[in-house]
């Protein structure tokens, strides 16, 4: 099985190397058309500034290439928010493959979340051997709110997408490289997919 | 909902941990890889990893720990000690830190938290703040708490909070080592002031303060290091507790 990491210089590509590795797999890191295009899945990592993230993936044609891909594309924290419609974070489009806009938590709560938060109503193959309610890590400041296109729940401030899905597109609000073992049979049913 | 987070802390010396370490299942007890991965299999929500070595290969050593942890570790890790500039944390950041921890550097140089925030984010941004309270006021330390600033704890708080920090990792130097619990007095306001999450440290001694800590001083998180490394307190056990006490964790 051939798996790619989308490389446009988003952060921290190491732990989800490492983490696909101790799954038995190697993920190759390129930003090469022709590598993702022939890749059986792909991963599109994020982690930082969404406005920012969405220059360097104009810059490199990324952004017109990662809607077209027919293959199964995991998008993970702020590359399930790039393949949004919109951000408010640095009030940026994104990729328009979930039909959601990305809004920022209200001050009623402390930003960033930061650490372990459950997911429920479960929604695919992604939650294969999943139980509801089980606890997943999560890092950041904006989120998606609940569409017909969440596939998981979480609770912060409000209920929100913490994964979406459409067609072969997936995103997971939460990291599940760093997820103990909820994240890497998470991970795994990816492959699987 | 989300949880209260339990973190150990590993102090690093020449990547190696230090402090005697109680385990008697661990092959090479001064090994923090397989250290880490023990803690990350019995329930610890997070590990830091505190480096306290002072060569001239530090920052080698520590990069190159910080990609075994990566490699082994499923769980966040933070990496602190000694980082100065935005070239140390790009290399932490990408050989598989999740976060990078400043103490005395944001002290001397605070536009550092401004860069770090702007070029990864604030949620990979801690900043440790070490203080005591001398007559009152709580006063902000430099080296280990050596040595006395002229930050008063809460003014510098909320500074770096502004300047983009993600969390805040506060020590109270007269709680630190006594066993006593946690500053709570100081946390509950830091967390009542500030906007951000507060991780608690020094004073635990047993499972109650950590409870107290959680309720009283309203902490995010907290962080111990010798109730764990002798199992003085097993993770397990003291979420178990926790849980009956009625504060959400991660079992």
């Amino acid at each position: 099985m051939k798996i790619v990491i989308i490389n446009y210089g988003a952060g921290n590509i190491q732990s989800i190397k490492f983490a696909i590795k101790r799954l038995g797999f190697e993920a190759v890191l390129t930003d090469n058309v022709t590598e993702i295009l022939a890749a059986d899945k792909v991963i599109f990592p994020g982690v930082g500034e969404a406005s920012s993230a969405m220059s360097k993936l104009r810059a490199s044609g990324l952004d017109a290439l990662i809607p077209t891909l027919k293959q199964p594309v995991l998008g993970i924290c702020l590359g399930m928010q790039l393949m949004c419609n919109a951000s408010e974070e640095g009030n940026t489009t994104g990729l328009g493959i979930f039909n959601v806009d990305v809004v920022k938590f209200s001050n009623k709560v402390k930003v960033p979340q930061i650490g372990w938060n459950e997911i429920s109503n479960l929604k695919t193959d992604l939650f294969n051997g999943i139980k509801e309610n089980s606890h997943i890590y999560m890092v950041h400041s904006f989120y998606a709110p609940i569409s017909n296109e969440t596939i998981a729940t979480s609770n912060y401030d409000v209920d929100y997408s913490a994964a979406l899905q459409k067609n072969n597109f997936y995103g997971t609000q939460f990291h599940p490289e760093k997820s103990s073992e909820v994240g890497e049979q998470i991970l795994r049913n990816f492959l699987k997919l | 909902m989300l949880t209260k987070r339990i973190i150990p802390c590993l102090d690093i010396k020449n990547g190696r941990t230090v402090k005697g370490i109680n385990f008697v299942d661990l092959r090479d007890a001064g090994d923090p890889v397989e250290l880490a991965e023990i803690y990350a299999r019995t329930g610890a929500d997070e590990l830091v990893f505190l480096d306290i070595s002072a060569t001239e290969e530090r920052r080698k050593t520590l990069a190159d720990l910080v990609l075994r942890v990566a490699e082994k570790v499923n769980i966040p890790f933070t990496v602190g000690g000694g980082i100065s500039s935005v070239e140390d944390v790009d290399i932490l950041l990408q050989n598989g830190a999740d976060k990078v921890s400043i103490n005395s550097s944001a002290v001397k140089n605070p536009q550092l938290i401004n860069d770090l925030a702007a070029k990864f984010g604030s949620q990979c941004v801690v900043v440790a703040i070490d203080a005591k309270n001398i007559d009152g006021n709580w006063v902000v330390h430099l080296v280990g708490g050596k040595v006395p600033t002229e930050l008063n704890l809460f003014d510098w708080a909320k500074e770096v909070e502004e300047r983009g920090a993600g969390e805040i990792l506060f020590t109270s130097m007269d709680n630190d080592g006594t066993k006593d619990g946690f500053a709570n007095e100081a946390l509950a306001r830091l967390s009542t002031e500030l906007n951000i999450p507060i991780i608690a440290s020094g004073g635990a001694g047993t499972m109650q303060h950590f409870t107290d800590t959680f309720k009283e001083g309203k902490a995010d998180a907290a962080l111990a290091a010798s109730v764990f490394h002798f199992k003085e307190i097993e993770i397990k056990d003291l979420k178990e507790e926790l849980k009956t006490n009625g504060i959400p964790v991660r079992l």
